[in-house]
């Protein structure tokens, strides 16, 4: 790659006082990044491991004068997060394998198997992109809480993230206009070769479809771990909660360390995954800016 | 990229492959073509099934209830417009309404310019730019909840850390969220804090999609800094600014979390939204009717901002 030419040219940056200058603002976006970003998590992460009384002290301690685990073993049994990390992951996880298996099978159909229809039904897909998820939620838990025909209730049922979450616009979108840039001459020379629809789905187009599979999957658990609304809603019962919602159900009569403590155990999950992949979900999220 | 040192470009993540489709080839016995046709239909069949229960149908549904009164269990009774009436006459409507709208435009003045300048900055800086990256988003990955109850802990009128910062810096403390007056701002300040990263991020690859050229052009013709950022940074952004403008405007229109957790609505509904109060008509006052009626409006006006952006961001391709 050559060298990109941005808003300030390479010449000024290179004379003393733009290099001056350059270090300067360097300086001064390190030192606010860390202070309005780096430093709430530090915050929260040594709050909890002070004593409860040194933690509402006033001025307060920048460092915690002695270390305490207890926040973080309190909240462990006390909060019971083991049980709500359980759901958590038992909701998330539910939630990404049906969104997978149905929308992956359903994008397929839409852009590869021509179904008669097919134009209405993606039609009435991407309208309900036009219709905001969250101000349908009563409605949705309506629906939820006695289903038509059948008459079942999903509430307190991990059901009830799991089979909303399918009906998911964004990601069958991406993955139908990833589909259809697959060339066709592939999938028929499969069919030639007698694979029939589901073999060739799974043994030809999945594979070659890793980059969005992995966009979808990450957007899918991201969303079910992040939710607050409609698990609030759905989960009346405290023993299926899922970690947010059981989180600020507890807030109000827990000691404030083993509340924060608690809190940073909570975003450990979400913040591991993205150190983890941060390369590609950045990389995502600027790509799908740009393509528009 | 100038400084090769690190591995700061990955792939794209979306790729193309290289061929577009072929049109079908047409023609075959109708036996073939039922067969077809029901194997693509039990492709759909799953995904179809949870988008009729779980979007269409509560679409048409709020509809419907919004002129019922309706109680789970019993037979729904026709109202007329009883329900909007009622809601109308609710002193909270006219209050939510204007937080929802105040809420918006502040995160809007906030949450666009903020990030627009420092994806600027970071434009420019050519080290350590992962880093960049990376600290810039992880708010965003912090569960909504926990930057919420994270804010409302440094809100705290006594051992609260913005205060401390305040007098730290010998400057008269502030009421943040407990106060009537600044109580909406600072959830705006939480808001913007847990989501400015993922807009950064955005602005930031759209700035580096400018042709260097036209820089080094405007450089010629005498353009100063400001100039540049003026006519060429600003025009050649301004489809994105303007997509990331309207999703903005349906995310916080929606907004829920921050009053929910850090407020409660309060002090004297200085921060009831819209979807708080849709909330609390059916949870708290088991209205269904009322919270529909609700949802019907929100839905109407978002529906408007939903599809301007589905227009524009259909206007970049060709589909």
């Amino acid at each position: 790659m050559s060298s990109t030419r941005t808003l300030v040219s390479p010449l000024t940056l290179a004379r003393p006082r733009g290099k001056a200058l350059y270090w300067a603002v360097f300086t001064g976006v390190v030192l606010l990044f860390t202070l309005a970003f780096l430093f709430p998590v530090y915050w929260m992460t040594t709050g909890a491991m002070k004593s409860p009384d040194e933690v509402t002290r006033t001025p307060p301690t920048l460092v915690p004068e002695r270390w305490h685990l207890s926040g973080y073993t309190d909240a462990w049994d006390l909060m019971r997060l083991p049980t709500h990390l359980w759901n958590t992951v038992v909701q998330a996880t539910g939630a990404w394998i049906l969104q997978l298996v149905f929308c992956t099978a359903a994008a397929y159909a839409l852009s590869k198997l021509r179904p008669a229809f097919g134009k209405v039904v993606l039609g009435g897909i991407l309208a309900t992109l036009m219709v905001p998820a969250q101000a349908l939620v009563v409605p949705k838990y309506l629906t939820v809480a006695d289903l038509p025909l059948i008459h079942t209730s999903l509430l307190n049922d991990p059901l009830g993230i799991w089979l909303p979450a399918v009906a998911n616009a964004f990601n069958l979108y991406l993955l139908k206009r990833f589909f259809d840039q697959l060339p066709r001459d592939v999938l028929e020379a499969a069919e030639i070769d007698g694979a029939g629809r589901l073999r060739t789905l799974w043994s030809i187009v999945l594979p070659m479809s890793r980059p969005v599979l992995g966009v979808v999957s990450i957007f899918a658990l991201v969303a079910v771990w992040q939710d607050f609304l409609w698990p609030l809603m759905v989960f009346s019962d405290t023993d299926e909660q899922p970690i947010s919602v059981a989180l600020v159900q507890l807030s109000q009569n827990i000691p404030l360390t083993v509340l924060i403590a608690a809190m940073v155990i909570a975003s450990i999950p979400m913040v591991a995954m993205f150190l983890v992949f941060q390369r590609h979900i950045i990389a995502g999220i600027s790509a799908g800016s740009t393509k528009g | 990229m100038k400084t090769a040192s690190k591995p700061t470009a990955p792939p794209p993540t979306v790729v193309r492959p290289p061929q577009a489709p072929r049109p079908g080839s047409a023609g075959r016995p109708l036996r073939r073509r039922l067969a077809d046709q029901s194997r693509a239909y039990a492709f759909l069949l799953g995904g179809l099934l949870c988008f009729a229960l779980f979007s269409w149908y509560p679409a048409i549904r709020a509809v419907v209830i919004a002129f019922q009164k309706y109680t789970p269990g019993a037979e729904p009774e026709w109202v007329g417009t009883a329900n909007f009436t009622r809601v109308f006459q609710d002193p909270e409507f006219a209050a939510a309404w204007r937080n929802t709208l105040t809420f918006t435009l502040l995160a809007l003045l906030i949450g666009f310019a903020v990030p627009f300048v420092l994806a600027l900055v970071l434009g420019e800086l050519r080290h350590a730019k992962a880093f960049f990256r990376v600290v810039v988003y992880l708010p965003v990955m912090i569960p909504p909840v926990v930057s919420a109850l994270l804010w409302k802990w440094f809100y705290d009128p006594g051992a609260g850390l913005a205060n401390e910062a305040l007098r730290f810096l010998h400057l008269p403390t502030s009421n943040w969220s407990n106060g009537a007056d600044t109580a909406l701002v600072s959830l705006v300040l939480v808001a913007t804090w847990a989501n400015l990263g993922g807009t950064v991020l955005i602005y930031l690859a759209a700035l580096q999609s400018i042709p260097g050229e036209l820089y080094e052009a405007a450089e010629l013709d005498g353009a100063n800094i400001w100039q540049r950022i003026r006519h060429v940074t600003i025009p050649q952004t301004r489809f994105v600014i303007l997509m990331l403008m309207l999703l903005q405007i349906i995310a916080t229109m929606q907004v829920f979390t921050e009053p929910f957790v850090i407020t409660g609505g309060g002090p004297e509904n200085a921060t009831v939204t819209v979807l708080y109060l849709i909330y609390k008509y059916a949870f708290l006052y088991n209205d269904f009717g009322g919270a529909c009626a609700l949802s019907v409006m929100l839905l109407v006006l978002l529906s408007a901002f939903s599809a301007a952006y589905l227009r524009l961001t259909r206007s970049g391709e060709d589909v």
